[in-house]
């Protein structure tokens, strides 16, 4: 295979007394769909903001592209960042800006694009996403599918190279399940990034993941391509779909 | 015995740590505050939306505190005064009284209480509903983009609020001294007038200014570092909340006194 996207190497986290990752070892290759499984507090989400920078291991090495991120000087560390984007699971849309400017808020603070360039793209990225004519609206006002669309047009309007999902159809019915499903791929296709979700929603999401990730215990209990992973951990899978401890 | 004190030892350690950390990282975020106000783009609309909410939208209580407090002020100070036949002294009591020390302090304390406390909980619930992690993921400066906006639209709004208050409060004054008790408006407003110099007015300036920074400094950072506290969710938010108006009109006073204690 390439060289990995990014690569964590034996991360570990603590919090309190609690070890919530312990030597973690995951790579994510450019163009895929990684889907990250496991029960509730076993350090999907705490892992994804690993790899984002909204959290910093206690230790252990993330590379990027075969580089060591902590070799790497601040400016290539940043215009790194810059390749990276994360739709959180309730969306963290801002309640006071209408849906305009929550998408277009990654450029109007950055202070390399042009301002007239701001609205172009905005408006393409609505279009393709089905959202015009909800511009001045605010998220209150739009149902929770279309909520989640504008959170993904807003992890997309810097067109990242690797979108980060943290559980994106939680809260939803399986019809919006599906289309947000249909839509990360869809999207995936059509814009080219790679994608990592972390998911509950067995087993549809496997239906668009590439290669599949199980942690358990702050650990990693297997990875690997989903059709290796369901010849080799098949009942674990069918376990953990059936609700029982794996 | 041994281990009890060890536990007790170990507990004053902890907490002294926790507590200069937590200075630490209140300097940090107050100097990062403000060496963005000088950092392009500068942000004009997000400050004229604070002066909005801070300032014009502070008026109306501000006036109507002001108005009682020199009444209050009118009405107390005379029948004090008329005790050593010295009611003329009135208009310059009160003038005093709110220009050196009641204009800048209760200003302060109700912006504190309007303003400030909505700055908390707004930045707190931001802080649980994972705006400040999507702001950062965004790379946009979190403290930036909502603590800056909110200190400079302070730093403008607290001494003009000072200001309509003590014009207020002299005006209370005069209603219940000259227009309630009848001492002559000309007598009033002349002591006025001849009371108070420049450094009076200078001095409350100054005062206005550093509560502006005390007030939004805390309740910023309250709500933005709402989740260190332990507490999270509605409770955490509520919390950070009441700590931000405590502390805030806590600052205050002892501020006050520092810089009283040098002005005179």
């Amino acid at each position: 295979m390439n060289t990995p996207l990014i690569q964590l190497e034996n991360i570990s986290k603590r919090f309190g007394n609690l070890d919530v990752l312990k030597g973690i070892n995951l790579s994510i290759y450019q163009g895929e769909i990684l889907v990250i499984i496991g029960k509730s507090g076993t350090g999907k989400s705490v892992l994804l903001k690993h790899i984002i920078g909204l959290v910093q291991p206690d230790s252990g090495r993330i590379y990027i592209q075969g580089e060591l991120l902590e070799e790497l000087p601040s400016a290539k560390i940043k215009s790194y960042q810059k390749l990276l984007s994360y739709m959180f699971q309730e969306n963290a849309l801002f309640d006071y800006m209408t849906i305009y400017d929550n998408i277009a808020l990654p450029l109007i603070e950055n202070p390399d694009v042009i301002p007239s360039r701001i609205r172009e793209k905005v408006f393409i990225l609505m279009e393709r996403l089905g959202l015009r004519g909800i511009e001045n609206k605010f998220p209150a006002q739009l149902s929770g599918g279309m909520r989640k669309r504008v959170a993904l047009a807003r992890a997309l309007i810097t067109d990242p190279k690797l979108v980060l999902f943290d559980e994106p159809t939680t809260g939803l019915d399986p019809v919006r399940k599906r289309k947000v499903h249909e839509m990360i791929t869809e999207y995936k296709e059509h814009f080219g990034f790679t994608a990592v979700i972390v998911s509950h929603d067995i087993p549809n999401i496997f239906n668009i993941a590439q290669r599949i990730a199980m942690l358990k215990d702050g650990g990693i209990l297997f990875e690997g391509t989903k059709e290796d992973v369901f010849k080799s951990h098949g009942k674990i899978l069918n376990d953990f779909e059936m609700g029982k401890e794996i | 015995m041994a281990v009890m004190q060890i536990k007790f030892i170990d507990k004053i350690g902890e907490g002294t740590i926790n507590k200069i950390e937590s200075l630490g990282r209140i300097a940090l975020f107050f100097a990062v505050g403000i060496i963005h106000i000088f950092i392009k783009p500068f942000q004009g609309k997000k400050i004229l939306d604070q002066i909005v909410f801070i300032g014009s939208k502070s008026i109306f209580v501000i006036a109507l505190t002001g108005f009682f407090t020199g009444m209050v002020l009118g009405l107390q100070g005379y029948y004090s005064l008329v005790r050593f036949g010295s009611e003329a002294a009135l208009g310059s009591a009160v003038a005093l009284t709110l220009i050196r020390e009641l204009g800048p302090v209760l200003t302060a304390i109700m912006v504190a209480a309007r303003a400030g406390s909505a700055m908390a909980a707004e930045i707190g619930v931001m802080r649980i509903s994972e705006q400040i992690d999507a702001l950062r993921t965004m790379h946009i400066n979190p403290v930036r983009f909502l603590f800056t906006p909110r200190i400079v639209a302070s730093i403008f709004s607290f001494p003009f609020l000072t200001a309509l208050f003590n014009v207020v409060g002299i005006f209370g004054g005069y209603i219940s001294g000259s227009v309630i008790l009848g001492i002559n408006q000309n007598v009033y407003m002349g002591t006025v007038i001849e009371s108070v110099s420049i450094e009076d007015i200078t001095g409350g300036f100054y005062k206005a200014l550093a509560f502006s920074v005390v007030v939004t400094t805390i309740c910023c950072y309250r709500g933005f570092y709402m989740h260190l506290k332990g507490e999270f969710g509605a409770r955490g938010v509520s919390t950070a909340t009441t700590n931000a108006v405590v502390q805030s009109c806590i600052f205050i006073l002892i501020v006050d006194y520092a810089i009283t204690f040098f002005l005179v």
